[in-house]
C-alpha cells in the first residue's frame, strides 16, 4: 500500500514532525525554565534557554528547593532503588510463580493461576487501602521494603512468563532430567537463559514503572529520607502562599527524565527483541 | 551394555488404559525397533523405558536391577527425541557436555569424550555453533552425540529421523546402523517407518492399540506375520487381503474372482470349511505368460516407479481390488488382463474374527 509520490512523502513528514513537535514541545518548555532565574520566568515566559542552567541544576541536586529538605540526589537514589527493587523483585517473583504454574503439578495449580490472572483487573489504586494497612501494621511505613515490597506482585510479568513458557518444548526439560539435572538445574541452565530477552523487555517496562511511582510513596512515606524524585516534586509543589521555586523544579523535572531515558536507550535492542521473537 | 526387560508392562492414563501388557526381552547389544502406526502406545512405552513416564503395573529391569521406582538420571540411559531438544542457548560443545556436567565429570575427561563423540559424528568443525546454526542432519548428529558422550547402558530413539527429509534420512539410517554396530550399546528404536523398523532393527516389536501383535526378525515378521494387522502394515504397497472360504477338505481356497486355488498344507484341516482373511503381498504374484494363471487382474490403472510398477486393478468380473507389484518397467493398457500366479507358501491366511495367522508359520 506504500505509494512513492512526493506530495505523499511530503505529508507524512509533516504528519510526522507535527506530532514530535507536540510531544517534544513541553519538554523544551521545561528545559527552557530550567535555565532561567525565577523572576524571569515569572514575570514573562522566555523562549530562548538562559545563562543560570549550572546555577539552577546545582542547586536543585545539591540543596533542593525551600522546606522539602532532600537534595534531588537523595530522591533519585531512592527512585533508584526504588524502580531497580521493583523491577528486579517482579521479574524474579514473576519467574519463579510461572516456572510453578507451567512445569508443577500440585493441587489448585489452575486456581493459583486464576486468582493471579485475576488480580491483573484490580489496579494499585483499588487495593491501596488494605496494602497500606497491612504494610503499616508490618512497621514498614518509612521503608525501603515498604516501596517496594507490595509493589512487586505482577500479574502480567507472570502471565508473560507463563506464555512465553509454554511455547518451550516439554521435551527440554525431559532432556534436563535424563542428563540427570533437577528443577532448580532446568529453571538456572535453560530457562532463565532462554527467557533473557523476555526479562529484558519487561525490565523496560518494569523499571520506568517503578521509577514513575508516584501515589503509593506519596501515601506511606513522609520522612524526607525516602522521598522518591516524583513525590519531592510534588512536596517542592506545596508551597501554599509562597511562590514555588519554579527554576528549580523545573530542573528536578528535567533530572527525573534522564534514567529511564538511558534505560530505554541502552536496551532498546533487546526491547525490541524480547517484545518480536522468542529464542528456540 | 545391558540387557533390558519389559515384564508385562501396563500403562494407564487415569481410567483409560493404553498399553495392556507387554512382555520383552532384549538382549545385551541388540537393536530392538519398535514399531506401529501413531497413537498405538509406542513412544508410551520408550518413556516408560526411560523413566519419563510411571508405569502403572508390570516391571522394567536393566542389568538385573528394577529400575521402575529410578529417576531418568539413574537408569544410565540416553535419549534422542524427534525433535532432539537441543538447548538452544548452548553451543554444540556445551549441548554435549551438559550431562557430563552434571555428573560432575573432570573437565579434561569431559573434553576427550565430546571430541572424540564430535569426531565420530563428524561434528568437530561445528563445536562452537548453536543449535539455530545447523542443519536438521547436523542437529540429529548432535543430539545423538549428547547421548554417545554419557557412554549410557542404553539407548533411547523417539522417531529421531521423522523430522528429516527424505534423502536425509536414508543417509542418517546407514550412520546410525554403522554408529550401532561401532557401539555396540543396547538401543530401543521407536519409529512408524517400517523401512526405518527393516533396516535398522535386529528385532521387532510391531504394536497396535497397546499390543505387541508380534515381536521378532525382520524377515520373519515380513514372511510370517502373525496377525492380519501385522500383515498389513509391514510391506509397501501393503498386502491384499480377501475374504476367502477354505474348501470343505482344508486343500483349497476361494475368493471373489477366484473360483479355487490349491493349498497344499495340511496344518489347516482345523479350520475347513470356514471363511478366512487370505493376504497375498503384491510382490510374490508373477505374471503367467501362458495366460492360465490362478487368477485373471483386470488392469485399472498403472504406477510406474522406474525400479517397479505398480498394477491396480480387480479380479475377474468381481469387486476385490488387488495391487501387484513388478520388478522393472511394464507398460499395459487400462482394461488388459492378467494371468497371475502364486506359489501357495506365499498366501497367508488369518482368522476372520481374531485376526491371528492361521496354518503355516502360526504360533
Amino acid at each position: 500500500m506504500v505509494e512513492h509520490r512526493p506530495w505523499l512523502t511530503a505529508l507524512t513528514h509533516a504528519v510526522l514532525i507535527v506530532g514530535c513537535l507536540v510531544i517534544a514541545f513541553p519538554i523544551y518548555t521545561t528545559f527552557v525554565a530550567s535555565t532561567h532565574t525565577l523572576d524571569k520566568i515569572a514575570s514573562s515566559f522566555p523562549i530562548f534557554p538562559g545563562g543560570q542552567i549550572i546555577e539552577n541544576y546545582r542547586q536543585a541536586l545539591t540543596v533542593g528547593s525551600g522546606e522539602v529538605g532532600a537534595t534531588v540526589v537523595r530522591m533519585m537514589i531512592n527512585s533508584a532503588i526504588m524502580a531497580f527493587g521493583i523491577a528486579l523483585g517482579k521479574i524474579f517473583i514473576s519467574l519463579l510463580a510461572a516456572y510453578a504454574i507451567v512445569y508443577f503439578r500440585f493441587r489448585f495449580r489452575m486456581t493459583c493461576f486464576w486468582m493471579i490472572f485475576i488480580t491483573l483487573m484490580l489496579p494499585v489504586e483499588v487495593r491501596i487501602l488494605p496494602t497500606y494497612k497491612v504494610v503499616s501494621d508490618l512497621h514498614m511505613l518509612n521503608s525501603y521494603s515498604g516501596l517496594i515490597l507490595p509493589l512487586i506482585a505482577s500479574a502480567t510479568a507472570t502471565f508473560l512468563f507463563r506464555q512465553f513458557f509454554m511455547t518451550i518444548p516439554d521435551e527440554l526439560c525431559e532432556a534436563v532430567r535424563i542428563d540427570g539435572g533437577g528443577p532448580i538445574r532446568f529453571f538456572f541452565d535453560i530457562l532463565l537463559p532462554m527467557s533473557r530477552t523476555s526479562i529484558a523487555a519487561l525490565f523496560v517496562i518494569l523499571f520506568i514503572y517503578g521509577w514513575n511511582q508516584y501515589l503509593w510513596p506519596l501515601m506511606i512515606t513522609n520522612d524526607e529520607k525516602y522521598y522518591t524524585v516524583f513525590l519531592g516534586i510534588k512536596r517542592m509543589l506545596d508551597v501554599g502562599e509562597g511562590q514555588a521555586d519554579w527554576h528549580i523544579i523545573m530542573a528536578s523535572t528535567m533530572l527525573a527524565m534522564i534514567p529511564p531515558v538511558f534505560v530505554v536507550i541502552f536496551m532498546q535492542k533487546q526491547f525490541v527483541k524480547g517484545m518480536t521473537e522468542t529464542e528456540k | 551394555m545391558a540387557n533390558v526387560s519389559l515384564n508385562n508392562i501396563f500403562k494407564s492414563f487415569g481410567k483409560n488404559e493404553v498399553i495392556h501388557g507387554i512382555t520383552c526381552d532384549i538382549k545385551d547389544g541388540e537393536f530392538i525397533v519398535i514399531l506401529g502406526p501413531s497413537g498405538c502406545g509406542k513412544s508410551t512405552l520408550l518413556r516408560m523405558v526411560a523413566g519419563l513416564e510411571q508405569i502403572s503395573q508390570g516391571e522394567i529391569v536393566i542389568n538385573g536391577k528394577v529400575v521402575n521406582k529410578l529417576e531418568p538420571a539413574e537408569r544410565d540411559i540416553a535419549m534422542v527425541f524427534q525433535n532432539y531438544a537441543l538447548y538452544p542457548h548452548m553451543t554444540v560443545f556445551k549441548n554435549m557436555a551438559y550431562g557430563l556436567k552434571i555428573r560432575r565429570m573432570p573437565k579434561d575427561e569431559i573434553e576427550k569424550r565430546v571430541r572424540r563423540a564430535a569426531e565420530i559424528l563428524e561434528l568437530s568443525d561445528l563445536l562452537d555453533r548453536k543449535p539455530r546454526q545447523l542443519s536438521g542432519g547436523q542437529r540429529q548428529r548432535v543430539a545423538m552425540g549428547r547421548c554417545i558422550v554419557r557412554e549410557p547402558k542404553v539407548f533411547l530413539f523417539d522417531e529421531p529421523l521423522s523430522n528429516l527429509d527424505a534423502k536425509l534420512r536414508v543417509q542418517m539410517r546407514l550412520e546410525l546402523r554403522n554408529l550401532h554396530e561401532n557401539l555396540g550399546i543396547t538401543s530401543i528404536y521407536v519409529t512408524h517407518d517400517q523401512v526405518e523398523a527393516m533396516t535398522l532393527g535386529d528385532r521387532l516389536v510391531v504394536m497396535k492399540d497397546g499390543y505387541a501383535d508380534q515381536i521378532g526378525k525382520p524377515l520373519e515378521v515380513y514372511e510370517k506375520p502373525q496377525t492380519e494387522f501385522v500383515a498389513g502394515f509391514i510391506g509397501s504397497p501393503s498386502m491384499n487381503f480377501f475374504d476367502a472360504a477354505l474348501s470343505s477338505d482344508g486343500r483349497g481356497v476361494s475368493f471373489p474372482g477366484v473360483a479355487s486355488m490349491p493349498i497344499s498344507e495340511n496344518g489347516l484341516s482345523a479350520h475347513k470349511g470356514q471363511t478366512v482373511r487370505l493376504g497375498i503381498r503384491p510382490e510374490h504374484l508373477t505374471v503367467s505368460q501362458t495366460g492360465d494363471g490362478v487368477m485373471q487382474l483386470n488392469v485399472d490403472h498403472i504406477e510406474t516407479l522406474g525400479a517397479d510398477t505398480l498394477i491396480h486393478g480387480h479380479l475377474g468380473e468381481s469387486d476385490s481390488g488387488l495391487t501387484l507389484r513388478l520388478a522393472g518397467v511394464h507398460h499395459f493398457e487400462k482394461n488388459a488382463v492378467i494371468s497371475l500366479n502364486i506359489s501357495d507358501d506365499k498366501l497367508h491366511l488369518f482368522d476372520k474374527e481374531t485376526g491371528a495367522r492361521l496354518g503355516r508359520g502360526a504360533d
